[in-house]
């Protein structure tokens, strides 16, 4: 009984989404919006290990998914047609990317940290747009495509076969879920909640807060330059949009949506998001607006987001 | 050699000089009161100690070693764990929580992505141990920020003690406080001064707190020393009487 209470959440989760491509056709999804969602939810989940979990608003995340998205289109195209090396090359130019950035910026808080998020992400987001011999410019790094997974004794063909790039991307998202709820439940982990808490308290028990700011900065911009990764592989395609302070802030909404505090809300978010998106904008191309009237109604009734609705205890 | 030597400390905030050329040694083992009107530079001179500000002139050693110009949190690891006047807690963390994390921290596991079951079996020990010396077993699971005013200050004072501190500086532990709290609190004090070897220096407006407490007084009057010494020194000094007793009584 104490585990279905303590990881029935967790257990239903999965469940639904290993079962993605069964059932989501039937309800007049289809399996590339199902790995679309999955996608976006990694890419939201890493925002909110940073805004839920440590309190730290960015409002540049766009930045990383684009270094990551550009990172394993760029290889494939120009260095080696690898899968894995495109995602390990990917994550890396996101995660130094944050290093680097998050060493300039880590000693602002609140809004000023977000602006200065942003303002980075615009910088990528102009490289990208004007330097057209190499990114494509406006109309994006085309010309290259995910290759199979070869596994030596079995190959996984994850470019023709939509059903297979989908759980190849669930592996991905189980695989940061996990790292980040165990390090969330670790002392370090701890350290970043006292941050989100009571920043002062947090310094004067000894918190050196810069550095797990900076640390917890760099953690989720990793995950968010994965979720770049497989979101260029999805179309195999990636444009400046990418880097887009819309971009970021569509990571926010999610996160908001769903429940900030609350380990499994932006992947919520995420779907209502993503689904949302992809029916309204089937009828009608002011879905923007709806979207904006579902997220204010949410905000007004649900503060503490869709799933914080249901749930009061905020741990992962 | 003192445990805390602070030699000829100013601050200056533009034309004010809220700490004026204060000087005070301050030994293991020793509880020392800090008084004073509002206004006096109390909170300034703790925060200069603790780090929280920097000096425009004097110098702060600890067991002899110049720590003026380090940052709060590397004072914590020599040492120096405080409370706040107005009470500094983690309000939706558990109480159990807001002890681990300092106890944690004192384990030098603060960067510590994982935690052996053995390891963190002695963390969780501790834990209960510091609950129970703070009165805060029954309410370990409770979130802090439902407690009543006085388990909060006592969460916090435990959460200061939990960093095994060698020198703990108290911000007006009983502000705010009805009887009843006041002397759980001094009854608290008076605890962890006997049972740990460390060194208290208090803040405190409320008299009966600061004579049953202290073994020596230093008042502060805009800024600079009015006088220092026993208890009983400090009631018979006739400057301390006109300029704040009397005043206040």
């Amino acid at each position: 009984m104490t585990f279905l209470k303590n990881y029935g959440v967790t257990l239903l989760v999965w469940v639904v989404l290993l079962a993605v491509p069964f059932w989501f056709p039937y309800v007049g999804g289809y399996t590339g919006l199902g790995t679309r969602t999955i996608v976006m939810a990694l890419a939201a989940m890493s925002v909110n290990f940073l805004l839920g979990f440590t309190g730290v608003l960015s409002f540049g995340h766009a930045a990383y998914l684009g270094l990551g998205a550009y990172g394993a289109g760029m290889t494939i195209k120009y260095l080696l047609p690898s899968t894995p090396l495109g995602l390990l090359i990917g994550v890396l130019a996101g995660t130094l990317g944050a290093m680097a950035i998050g060493a300039m910026i880590v000693r602002l808080r609140g809004v000023y940290f977000a602006m200065v998020t942003i303002a980075f992400g615009q910088v990528f987001y102009f490289i990208a747009f004007r330097w057209s011999s190499v990114t494509g410019g406006d109309d994006g790094l085309t010309g290259w495509k995910r290759v199979p997974l070869d596994l030596g004794f079995t190959r996984i063909d994850i470019l023709g076969n939509d059903v297979a790039f989908y759980y190849f991307c669930l592996v991905c998202l189980a695989a940061s879920a996990g790292i980040m709820a165990l390090l969330l439940r670790s002392p370090f982990g701890r350290t970043l909640l006292a941050i989100r808490e009571n920043e002062r308290r947090a310094r004067f028990l000894g918190i050196s807060v810069d550095q797990h700011i900076w640390l917890s900065f760099v953690i989720s911009a990793a995950f968010a330059s994965l979720a770049g990764v497989l979101y260029a592989y999805l179309d195999n395609f990636v444009d400046p949009r990418a880097f887009h302070w819309q971009q970021s802030g569509e990571f926010v909404i999610m996160v908001v949506l769903g429940g900030m505090r609350s380990f499994w809300g932006p992947l919520i978010g995420a779907a209502i998001f993503e689904v949302l998106q992809d029916k309204l904008s089937s009828f009608t191309d002011n879905w923007m607006s709806l979207l904006g009237l579902f997220f204010v109604l949410v905000v007004v009734f649900f503060p503490r987001g869709v799933l914080g609705a249901f749930g009061r205890k905020p741990t992962p | 050699m003192s445990l805390l030597e602070v030699g000829n400390l100013t601050r200056r905030f533009g034309s004010l000089v809220a700490v004026n050329d204060v000087s005070l040694s301050v030994e293991t083992g020793e509880l020392r009161a800090v008084i004073g009107p509002n206004g006096a530079g109390k909170t300034t001179f703790f925060n200069l100690i603790s780090g929280m500000m920097s000096p425009s002139a004097g110098t702060i050693r600890l067991d002899g070693a110049d720590i003026t110009a380090l940052p709060a949190h590397k004072r914590v690891a020599l040492g120096i764990a405080r409370t706040f006047q107005v009470t500094e807690i983690f309000p939706e963390l558990s109480v159990r929580e807001n002890l681990l994390i300092p106890v944690e921290v004192a384990a030098g596991l603060r960067l510590a992505p994982w935690l052996s079951r053995s390891r963190a079996q002695e963390i969780a020990a501790r834990v209960d141990e510091l609950l129970a010396m703070g009165g805060l077993a029954a309410m370990s699971d409770r979130l802090a920020g439902e407690l009543s005013h006085g388990d909060q200050r006592a969460t916090e004072i435990m959460m200061a003690l939990a960093l095994k501190p060698r020198l703990l500086l108290l911000d007006e532990p009983t502000a705010g406080m009805g009887d009843q709290e006041t002397r759980d609190v001094v009854r608290l004090i008076r605890r962890l001064h006997k049972s740990e070897n460390l060194a208290i220096v208090l803040i405190e407006h409320d008299m009966r707190v600061v004579f049953g407490l202290a073994d020596r007084i230093m008042v502060l009057a805009e800024g600079a020393v009015l006088a220092e010494g026993t208890p009983a020194d400090i009631a018979a000094n006739e400057l301390v009487q006109t300029a704040y007793l009397g005043s206040a009584a």
